[in-house]
Order: C-alpha cells, then structure tokens, then sequence
C-alpha cells in the first residue's frame, strides 16, 4: 500500500500547463485570408507585435491558465463558439496562441476526428493501417494490435469490405477502436462520443474510463452528467474568457446551465382560461423572487404555487399541472391536481394555491410549465384550456451535485441481526 | 523515463536550424506513414479504374502526338532536333509531366490533407513525402515506357543512360522544391494554382519541350535564360546520348536548389499551422 502510494507521488507531476494563453480570430473571411498572408510574412521575420487586435479580430481564446496532473480530468464546458474547440487545437499544437505559453509532457493523444485517414474504397483492415498510421503508430505497433482492434469494433464478419459500404455507426466503431489503441499521457477528448449505439458508447466511456486513471484528460463535452461523471475540475468558457476554473466540479455545471437564461416559451390554449398571474411561496407564504433570473428554492423543503386564473362561463370541470423540465428538455416530474384528487370548477377569478411538501428534484436548473385541461364526465383529458410551458426557471440548490433528476431524502437505520 | 516536453508559444526568435532539423528528423521519422498515405492514394485510384496507370500518360501523349502530327505534316516548321522528332518529344513531354507534378505534388497532398490538418496532430512533412512516392512510381512507369520508345527506334544506349534515373530524381528534387514555396499561398487561395497551371503552360513553350532550341531570335534568348530549360535538356541528353552543353548551368542549379530545399522545409513547416487557422 505504502509502495503503491510512494508511485503515485512521483507519477503525479503536472502534465499540462497553461499560462495566460490567447488566441484571436478573424471574423471576415477575405480579410483572414490576408492577415494569414500577412502572417507567413511575419512568422519568417520573426515579428512580434501580436498583442493587439486588428481590425475585424477577436479573441477567440484570452488569458487561459490552468494546470493538470496525472489522473486529473478536466472538464472543458462553455455554450458553441466559447472557444472550447479552439483551445483544444492550441494544446493539440494544430495552431499557435498568439500569446501565452503551453508545456505539454509526454505523449498526447486526440479524440477528437475519429477514422481520420479513411479511404472509402479500401477495406476495413486497409484503413486500420491508414488510421494508424496517422495516429502515429509503427507498423509493427498496428500488426500486433490489429486483431485487438477487430475484436473491439465488433465487425469481424465486414472486416474486408470497403468501408464505403459500412454504416456510419460501424465507421466510427472502427476508429474508436484504433484510437482506443493509444496509451498517451495526455488525452484531449472533443465529443466523439455522441455516436454509435448505447452498447458501444457504454464501451467507449468504459475505455475512457480506464485511461482516465494514468492520463490527464482534457475532456469537452455539452453533456453534463458525463462531465459530472468524468471531471474533477473544470473549466467553464464564455467568449474565450474563462468563467469557473478549478475543482468545484457542481459550481462550474451549475454557472453553465444558468449561463442559458431559457426564455423561450410555448404559450396556447382555446382561450377559454387565461393566466393572470404566478407565484412561488417558501413555507412562510413569501414569495421568493427571481432575482439571478432563477426563483431559487431549497432541495427538499416545502413550496407553494399560486396561480391567478381568469376562467370563462363555458368551462366545465378543469385541473391544474405543474410539469417540471430539466435542461435537456426532458420532462422530469409533474405536480398534477387529479393525482392529489383535486378537480376545480368555480368561473371568474379564481387563486389556487398548491403545497408541495419536499421539493426533491436534483440540483440544477429546471423549467417550469402550467397546463390547464379540461376534466370530462368520464374524468378523461378533454380540451387544453390554457397552457404555458415557461412561468418560471427554478434554481435547486442546497444538496451538492448528483447525476439523477430526483433525490429522495429519507430515514436509514442499521437493522439488528435478529430483526433481517 | 523522461518524458517529451512539448512547448507551444509564439515564436519571437526564429532559429533556422533547430526548425530544419525537426523538420528533416519529421521528413525520416514519418516514412511509414509517408508510405502507408501513397499506398492508400495509389490502391484507391486504381481500385476504381480500369485503365488505371495509363491515364498517367494520356496528358504527355496526346501533346506529343499533336506536335508530332504539326511537325510531319509540315504544319509548323521546326529546328532540328538530332534525334528521331518522336523521340524527342515523347522524352521531352513525359520529363515535363514529371516536372510539372512535382511542383504541384506539395499542394495537391496538403491540400487533401486538410480535413485532417485541422484535427490531428502528425507529421505534415508525411504529406509531402507520400507525394513524392506516388511521384516516384508513376515517374518509374513513364522510364520504361521511354526506355521501350528509344528501342523502338533503334537508338542507341550508351553509358550515360545510367544517370538518366538521377537525373529524373534531380527534376523531382527541384520541382518538389518549388511547389514546397507555393504551397502555403496556394492553400490560401485557389488563384494561386490556377495561376501556376496557367503559368506552367505558356513556360513549356520556352523551354526545349517539344522543339529544340531554334538558332537565333528572341526565343532563343528566352530558352537559354529559363531555369527549366537545363533540367530538361540535361535530362534528356543523359538519355539520348545527346550534347551536354548546358551541364555547367544545371549543376548550379542543382547545388543552388539544395539550400533552398532547406529553406523551403522550414517555410512549410512554419506556415502550416497558420493555414490550419485560416482555412
């Protein structure tokens, strides 16, 4: 134990350091053409005036720094166009920062273009060649490992077919399974895990997973209960700046989804309801205001609604629901009025405020939509008298970062032998 | 074991030799790769194609056989060659389409490269010298097929005709070289190659191509001063037995290009990730 702990001190020397790196782009196409005329000029004399803008730039990447050691994930999170992918390439040393500095030791490894090399007419055992080579394998390396990586891609059987002919799921199985043949010291991973079937992404975070251990991993990603999974630290980009960087992992998750300020909303009905008004009450009846543009509540305590309605003459019988939506549009709980026996029909204006208990959804932000249905005599849906799919953001805080959408809180109790 | 340090910064101080030495350590290092890149071009052309090899010739030839039909019809009225006028122009198109591949060889394998140049880390330099193999094999293939046309007519083979192997390499070597200086811009901008397809084919007409240099007059002064003219005279004489008068300009030639194949590299070499960017 001793040993093994003594191993990992000396192992665990940084591996990536970046300091204060920048990187500005051109927005206009003809003119970055001809600043990169420009530059083949400068670069072969040497010039260094590049601290300042020119017409028409950006920083696409400004003043990064972070470290990373052995074993250490990163998580790389930021909305499209952050300047995630770009700082990917200055660390892949695909492009040189304007300004800045990065040490890289040891071997890198990229997952970031699967299959890179391929030549549709060629078979699959021809492009493994192809691809590896690329990948910056030997001959000899690739010859010994080619049955390895048949048997990981599971296409034995098309093995020599032109991979023209494969399905774009078995192409990428077949690169994944190549690059999974590296055993670099640094890993930059961009997203190359949102294809392929559940069972063979299941087997690529499995892999990942194993490299993590003795890699460090830069690992981008707009799926963040893989990022919560995967990252120990994280690094949260807006417009090339650095937002959240460091190891609270939940901080940075969290400031990138409220980063989303989700107004978008779906409003209907047949007009016969109209909304008035809404509010969210804490335990005291005091209405907690949205003042970070999230109505913040509290995981596991209780909270009210109110709703303010004006209900026309011709409706019959109604009920209210509540349904709560997580960031990726999935629909993650309901508070429904015919599930707590609750039918409404009074007209006019009408307040009907309703208690939840415990508030046990997850950590995180969630949308919040009313819908206001019509009740047939046989207690089925009939029409939508009114619906709104975004009243309120609601922002769960007070329980630390957790994969699930809902958290139970309950009693645990160690039982006595004699009572199992 | 000591890891590799990478650093990346912007370069302030240029030092040339340390770049042409990654670069010349990268050119070696990748031959695999360089190999496994020709290999994969070359199977896939011909994978997909019946007649394969033999549209490698069909540009030269047909520009032969046009001159060949101008010539004996008496259509245009030429300077002796003092060879067989068929033989001269088969060597003297089939040298030129080795030339001109070659300056375009750089651009055309960087730039089929770039879906990958802006994802994957490896050596660029591969990509040049897996230009340069298929360049060889098809450049091999037009030897024979010259050898072949020189027994045809009953030429006869001296000694010389060892060199022409080399001599064939020295054009790939200078042709390499100058596409190596282009290939940056050209990847910026499409103008580029057109201009140099359309620049290339007005220079074959100064140059002893299809015709010999004639005796006196503007274009003899022309053809004399252009640099591609011992390259392909050279080349051809080695070949044919014929005059090596212009021996002197081309070993200048040769040695001159020699350090500026080192400055071409680290050209390249330095440009590269600024096309990434752009393109």
């Amino acid at each position: 134990m001793n040993k093994k702990d003594q191993h990992i001190d000396t192992t665990n020397e940084v591996l990536v350091k970046v300091e204060g790196l920048s990187k500005k782009f051109c927005k206009d196409l003809k003119t970055s053409l001809w600043y990169g005329v420009k530059d083949l000029i400068s670069n072969v004399q040497g010039q260094s005036h590049t601290r300042l803008l020119r017409p028409k730039e950006f920083w696409a990447v400004k003043d990064i720094s972070f470290e990373l050691r052995r074993g250490e994930c990163l998580g790389l999170i930021g909305h499209n166009g952050a300047g995630k992918s770009t700082l990917l390439k200055i660390l892949n040393g695909l492009i040189n920062p304007d300004a800045g500095k990065v040490t890289i030791k040891g071997r890198v490894g990229a997952l970031i273009e699967l299959g890179a090399g391929f030549n549709p007419i060629l078979t699959g055992r021809e492009n493994i060649y192809n691809n590896g080579a690329i990948l910056g394998f030997t001959k000899k390396e690739i010859d010994a490992k080619v049955e390895a990586i048949i048997d990981f891609a599971e296409i034995r059987e098309f093995i020599d077919m032109p991979v023209q002919n494969y399905s774009s799921g078995m192409k990428v199985r077949l690169g994944f399974a190549v690059a999974a043949q590296m055993e670099p010291d640094v890993l930059l991973i961009d997203e190359v895990l949102a294809v392929g079937d559940v069972g063979f992404r299941m087997k690529c975070l499995t892999r990942i997973g194993e490299l993590l251990q003795n890699t460090a991993v830069i690992f981008v990603s707009h799926t963040m209960p893989q990022v919560a999974r995967i990252a120990n630290k994280i690094l949260l980009m807006d417009h090339g700046k650095e937002l959240v960087c460091g190891d609270d992992v939940s901080d940075g998750i969290q400031r990138y989804y409220q980063s989303f300020q989700n107004t978008d909303k779906i409003v209907g009905g047949n007009g016969l309801v109209k909304l008035k008004s809404i509010k969210i009450l804490n335990n005291e009846s005091k209405e907690i205001v949205n003042t970070t543009g999230f109505v913040e509540l509290i995981h596991n305590e209780a909270y009210s609604f109110e709703i303010n309605l004006d209900i026309d003459d011709k409706v019959s019988k109604y009920w209210v629901n509540y349904s709560f939506i997580d960031k990726d549009a999935k629909q993650v709980a309901n508070f429904f009025s015919l599930f707590s026996k609750s039918i409404f029909e009074d007209k006019g204006q009408v307040s009907i405020k309703s208690k939840i208990e415990n508030m046990i959804l997850g950590q995180g932000i969630y949308t919040v939509g009313v819908s206001i249905n019509e009740v047939r005599t046989d207690k089925s849906r009939g029409d939508i008298y009114c619906f709104d799919s975004n009243i309120a953001s609601i922002s769960i805080t007070g329980i630390s970062t957790g994969h699930a959408p809902i958290q139970f809180v309950g009693e645990w109790n160690l039982m006595e032998a004699n009572e199992a | 074991m000591a890891l590799e340090t990478r650093i990346y910064q912007k370069d302030n101080h240029l030092k040339f030799g340390r770049l042409l030495k990654a670069s010349v350590q990268d050119v070696l290092g990748s031959h695999f790769l360089a190999k496994q890149l020709a290999l994969r071009d070359i199977k896939a052309q011909y994978r997909q194609s019946y007649f394969g090899i033999l549209w490698a010739f069909v540009m030269p030839l047909t520009t032969a056989f046009v001159w060949i039909f101008l010539s004996s019809s008496g259509t245009v009225k030429l300077s002796d060659t003092g060879i067989p006028y068929p033989v001269y122009v088969f060597s003297g198109t089939l040298i030129w389409s080795v030339l001109k591949e070659a300056i375009n060889t750089p651009t055309a394998s960087t730039n089929s490269a770039r879906g990958i140049l802006s994802k994957i880390n490896f050596p660029k330099e591969a990509l040049v010298v897996s230009g340069l193999y298929k360049l060889l094999f098809s450049s091999s293939i037009k030897m024979v097929l010259l050898l072949i046309l020189m027994l045809v007519y009953h030429m006869s083979l001296s000694w010389y005709i060892l060199f022409f192997p080399l001599a064939l390499l020295a054009a790939i070597f200078i042709g390499t070289m100058i596409g190596l200086f282009i290939t940056p811009v050209s990847m910026l901008y499409g103008d580029v190659n057109k201009f140099i397809s359309l620049g290339l084919s007005f220079v074959m007409y100064i140059t002893p191509v299809v015709y010999a240099i004639p005796d006196s007059g503007i274009m003899k002064t022309l053809m004399l001063y252009n640099p591609l003219t011992p390259i392909i005279e050279v080349t051809r004489n080695v070949l044919t037995g014929g005059s090596l008068e212009f021996v002197n300009y081309y070993m200048m030639l040769l040695l001159g290009s020699i350090p500026l194949m080192c400055v071409a590299l680290v050209w390249y070499r330095l440009s590269i990730p600024i096309i990434v960017e752009r393109v």
